[in-house]
């Protein structure tokens, strides 16, 4: 149990703290803890089938995602040393609760049944608010971890009603029991599942409940918002997957909400971001433009149901898409708020476009890595985020979608043109006077460690995307879903 | 060499390994630098003439290619073929790139490494584009290209330089995604991404697309390619792109990345989508003579040389749209023939424009005047240019022209009847604008001390004045073998269940057989059927 290991872990963390202030040590044990609840999830692939009563699913589904979480925890780990060491924090909470965070969304990746999802949402929520607000002394991140709370608990309420209605509907909260509903009884299931929708939306960032978004990444660490931007966004959808593709009252008659959704959080993301000069703000947009782009999957698997022969044709079915997506996704979030967390110096001072002008000029790798992350999100080949677009736009016009496909489209233009601004910035613009002067700082190892892991991911995949898909396809199709 | 499919890959990817070696090489030896780019560039373009004896001469179809599976789900294949039409658009772009090589040797003086490896990386997608046979291989190659593109607009070009290179890219973008949708469409249609195999699919009659769904399909691609060309309303991205550029990227995109566009609609549009070719074929027409036309005019009141360059261009790719969608095979040839030439002419303008910007810094034609005094022989070469691209006889640029008026005229007599009116005017504005600059009173002082031609200069220029020379002289060398690729896309564009309607009968008017004949040799070979 990958989950039990993090959370193991990140006890282990807490109590460690009082023996010792030798952050190396800390990090290095919140690495390991990582890493091994992410190897204990390769251990219990050999072991699948429902765990605890059934209230968990041990499958492929869920050893992807603990895989993809594990993976994120340990390079935000990684990445955050040196930030915490710059801006004086603490580690080892910092570190445990990023577990803790971590260990809940893997239950909510894993669940099977709708209150361990919640307890799950519920784990890795809390400690999300902590961290937002971990740099205490600083008025944006209490602002961030308030905004946070008091919007996530709204979004959390709306969720627990959600399962309420959908246990009345259906009497049962094992989502497979779900089969089979009285037509008298499909109003309020229906109306559960859209409050569970609402709520698992927000953590996405779903426009219309996207607007938390970029003040509580903006005003998060770095390192935090790299967390938030990859996986509370992964696990939601995860929980949203499974949801929406075991139920079956659950998915045809939500083509059309996941069709307008999707539109409006492309919309609302890739058009806020358009006027942002401050790179995480920036890059918060961009996060729930792409979780508009997930969207359109969505449209696309619950799409598929209704219409007949098109999956015919169907190489990649869009569950894979969304999966492969979120990989992508995940990879370069990660590096991306890795990069901008360490040019930020001391109290996130440096983080407007004009500080990231001539960046090529004083740091050629940093700007060379970021800039394979944008590209990589704008969609240009020979990264993973191509492929990732790629497949969700088949999955679209496999389900013919060919309206929603072209909206999309419309919107990676707009997207290409903010991604430019700041490739621009840092190649074509000559570097602020202040910075002319002073020498370029190296990057830690760790850092180094975290960009190179990312960038080699990144190209990796947009090149060989074939062996993950493979895994994909096979994995997630016998397991599961369907 | 046993295996001699190899060429392809390795001329695609010799140049990203150039740059992959430049980039890991010592940065601060620029002679070092120059050296070694000039070198891959120049050994890529020898390897590039190896194609020549690969594509022999009648021969129809891919005679080089090779296939090799990539992804398996969905399924891309590595497919790469070379013919008769993309092979010289190749050895244009291997053959322009030393040149392009050597006119910025000492005009970039800034990050010196960069610009080389992104002038390489450039190529590596331009020769992707015109060897892909798989459209996803396609897409890829031809969105990869933009990246240097922008950068050598972006970072080495002009005062205005960010908001063309920005301009550049979303441009092209808008367009390409769109056939990006459009490439998964037909994709989910046909089962495949393969071009031969849904090309022949297509033609056998397999399956049919509905004519609406083949409209959007068509207008998908088409769209990409016509920003690309650039065609009259979607071209004002060109003149910024071009005027920001520096001399090197100016070339480049003039010479081959302009053709992309026009050979995308050659191999995609024409054989995919022949219905709805031919539907459109009058408005594009009526587009491409307006192009012709209104690119001509805008030159003639130009007072920027370099813009003038730019619209020219936008006059001549007129020329090729409205050959190609003229369906008549002369028109075709022409059309293929004219690429070829508008690569070499408008290159070698560029370069003259550059080396006058060099001198002066400024692209303004008042401020030069009386050139022709100091600097004999750059003027004397620039003349030389300038007819070429105006269409003298015995040179390149009267053969393309020339050939597509004539295929265009048996078809649509009241086409070519204005696009004519083109040929008038760049003979105006290219003369005027010579006499402008190399005659009359030299009225700037700086003007009279102006260095001539540097023997480096003279090279790059002899190199281009032998191959316009050469083109206009030998055009049968390249319209033999270029003569069975375009009646392939003609007969392509033929289906077993062809729709009545779609027939426009066409006489062709028999009286003009011997000015073919007389005008260049071997277009006879060519099936002078006219349009079917």
């Amino acid at each position: 149990m990958p989950e039990l290991i993090w959370c193991g872990f990140g006890v282990l963390l807490m109590l460690l703290q009082s023996l010792t202030k030798n952050r190396p040590a800390l990090t290095t044990v919140a690495f390991i803890g990582a890493a091994a609840g992410t190897a204990a999830s390769i251990f219990g692939t050999r072991y699948p089938g429902p765990g605890f009563l059934g209230l968990i699913q041990q499958d492929p589904f869920s050893f992807f995602f603990h895989l993809l979480l594990g993976s994120v925890a340990a390079l935000v780990i990684l990445g955050s040393e040196p930030y915490l060491t710059r801006e004086r924090l603490e580690g080892a909470e910092f570190f445990a609760l990023i577990l803790f965070a971590t260990a809940g969304m893997g239950v909510l990746a894993s669940a099977q049944e709708l209150l361990t999802a919640f307890i799950g949402l519920e784990m890795s929520s809390i400690a999300s608010y902590v961290l937002a607000g971990y740099r205490r002394d600083t008025l944006k991140s209490s602002e961030s971890s308030l905004k946070y709370f008091l919007l996530g608990s709204f979004a959390t309420a709306f969720f627990l009603y959600g399962i309420a209605l959908v246990y009345g509907a259906s009497g049962s909260t094992i989502l497979t029991n779900m089969g089979q509903i009285d037509d008298a009884q499909m109003p309020l299931m229906k109306l559960g599942l859209a409050l569970i929708l609402i709520g698992l939306g927000f953590k996405v960032a779903i426009a219309p409940f996207q607007i938390w978004t970029p003040d509580v990444y903006e005003g998060a660490p770095t390192p935090v918002t790299a967390l938030f931007a990859a996986g509370p966004k992964a696990a939601a959808f995860a929980l949203l997957l499974r949801i929406f593709a075991t139920v079956p009252a659950a998915t045809h008659y939500w083509f059309w909400a996941f069709w307008i959704l999707a539109v409006l959080t492309m919309f609302a993301g890739n058009l806020g971001a358009l006027v942002q000069s401050n790179l995480k703000r920036l890059l918060a947009y961009s996060s729930i433009a792409h979780a508009g782009y997930i969207l359109v999957a969505f449209a696309a698997v619950t799409g598929m149901t209704s219409s007949d022969t098109a999956t015919i044709f169907s190489g990649v079915p869009a569950y894979a898409a969304v999966l492969f997506y979120l990989l992508s996704y995940a990879l370069v979030k990660v590096g991306a708020f890795t990069i901008v967390s360490q040019l930020g110096g001391k109290d996130e001072k440096y983080i407007t476009l004009e500080d990231y002008a001539g960046l090529s000029q004083r740091h050629p790798i940093a700007a060379a890595a970021l800039s394979l992350f944008l590209l990589s999100l704008l969609g240009l080949p020979v990264t993973a985020g191509f492929f990732g677009k790629f497949y969700i736009f088949k999955a679209a016009v496999n389900s013919n979608l060919i309206w929603l496909a072209v909206l999309m489209a419309v919107n990676s233009i707009i997207g290409a043109y903010y991604y430019l601004k700041v490739i621009v910035a840092m190649y074509m613009r000559e570097p602020a006077e202040d910075f002319a002067s002073t020498a370029p700082i190296a990057f830690p190892a760790t850092v180094n460690m975290v960009l190179a892991v990312t960038a080699i991911g990144t190209v990796y995949f947009g090149l060989f995307p074939n062996q993950v898909l493979r895994l994909l396809l096979e994995k997630t199709l016998i397991g599961g879903l369907k | 060499m046993n295996r001699p499919e190899l060429i392809l890959p390795i001329l695609t990817f010799l140049p990203a390994i150039g740059a992959i070696a430049l980039l890991v090489l010592r940065s601060d030896d620029f002679k070092f630098i120059r050296g070694m780019a000039l070198v891959v560039a120049t050994a890529e373009f020898l390897f590039s003439l190896l194609l020549i004896p690969r594509v022999p001469i009648g021969s129809s179809g891919y005679t080089l290619y090779l296939n090799v599976p990539w992804i398996t789900s969905p399924p891309i294949h590595f497919h790469m073929g070379v013919d008769g039409l993309s092979i010289f658009l190749v050895i244009l772009t291997t053959l322009l790139t030393p040149v392009s090589i050597l006119a910025s040797w000492n005009s970039i003086q800034h990050r010196v490494k960069e610009f080389f490896i992104a002038l390489l990386m450039l190529e590596v997608g331009v020769v992707g584009v015109f060897f892909s046979l798989d459209l996803f291989l396609f897409f890829l190659f031809w969105e990869i290209m933009l990246i240097p593109m922008a950068l050598l607009i972006g970072i080495w070009g002009h005062e205005r330089r960010i908001y063309a290179a920005v301009k550049f890219v979303l441009y092209t973008m808008a367009g390409s995604i769109l056939m990006l949708v459009g490439i998964l469409w037909l994709y989910n249609a046909t089962g495949s991404f393969d071009l031969v195999e849904i090309q022949q699919a297509l033609q056998k009659g397999d399956f049919v697309l509905p004519a609406q769904t083949e409209m959007l399909l068509f207008l998908a691609f088409f769209v990409a390619f016509a920003i690309k060309v650039p065609l009259f309303p979607l071209h004002t991205w060109l003149p910024d792109a071009h005027v920001e550029a520096p001399t090197a990227g100016s070339v480049i995109l003039a010479g081959v990345l302009l053709k992309m566009g026009t050979y995308g609609m050659m191999r995609f549009c024409l054989p995919l989508f022949p219905l709805a070719s031919r539907k459109a074929a009058p408005y594009v027409a009526v587009l491409a003579v307006i192009g012709i036309i209104y690119g001509a005019l805008v030159a003639m009141v130009q007072p920027n040389l370099k813009k003038l360059v730019a619209y020219s261009s936008v006059s001549h790719l007129g020329f090729v749209v409205l050959g190609i969608f003229s369906f008549n095979a002369i028109a075709l040839q022409g059309a293929v023939y004219q690429m070829l030439a508008h690569g070499i002419t408008t290159g070698a303008l560029f370069l003259l424009v550059g080396m006058l910007y060099d001198r002066r810094h400024t692209f303004e034609i008042k401020q030069y005047g009386g050139l022709a005094t100091p600097m004999p022989r750059l003027s004397a070469f620039f003349l030389f240019v300038a007819l070429a691209s105006l269409g003298l006889p015995l040179l390149n640029g009267f053969v393309g022209e020339y050939l597509i008026l004539l295929g265009t005229y048996i078809v649509h007599w009241q086409w070519a009847a204005w696009a004519s009116t083109g040929v008038i005017l760049s003979a105006c504005y290219l003369l005027w604008s010579y006499q402008r600059v190399f005659f009359g009173e030299i009225t700037v002082e700086k003007n009279k001390t102006l260095p001539d031609a540097s023997e480096r200069e003279r090279f790059i220029l002899a190199i281009m004045s032998i191959v316009i020379l050469w083109m206009g002289i030998g055009s049968a060398f390249l319209t033999r073998r270029t003569a069975t690729a375009t009646d392939t896309i003609r007969k392509s564009m033929q289906r077993q269940q062809w729709p009545e309607e779609a027939i426009v009968p066409v006489a062709p008017p028999a009286a003009h057989t011997p000015a073919i004949a007389a005008g260049t040799g071997s277009i006879i070979t060519v099936e002078r059927s006219g349009n079917r």
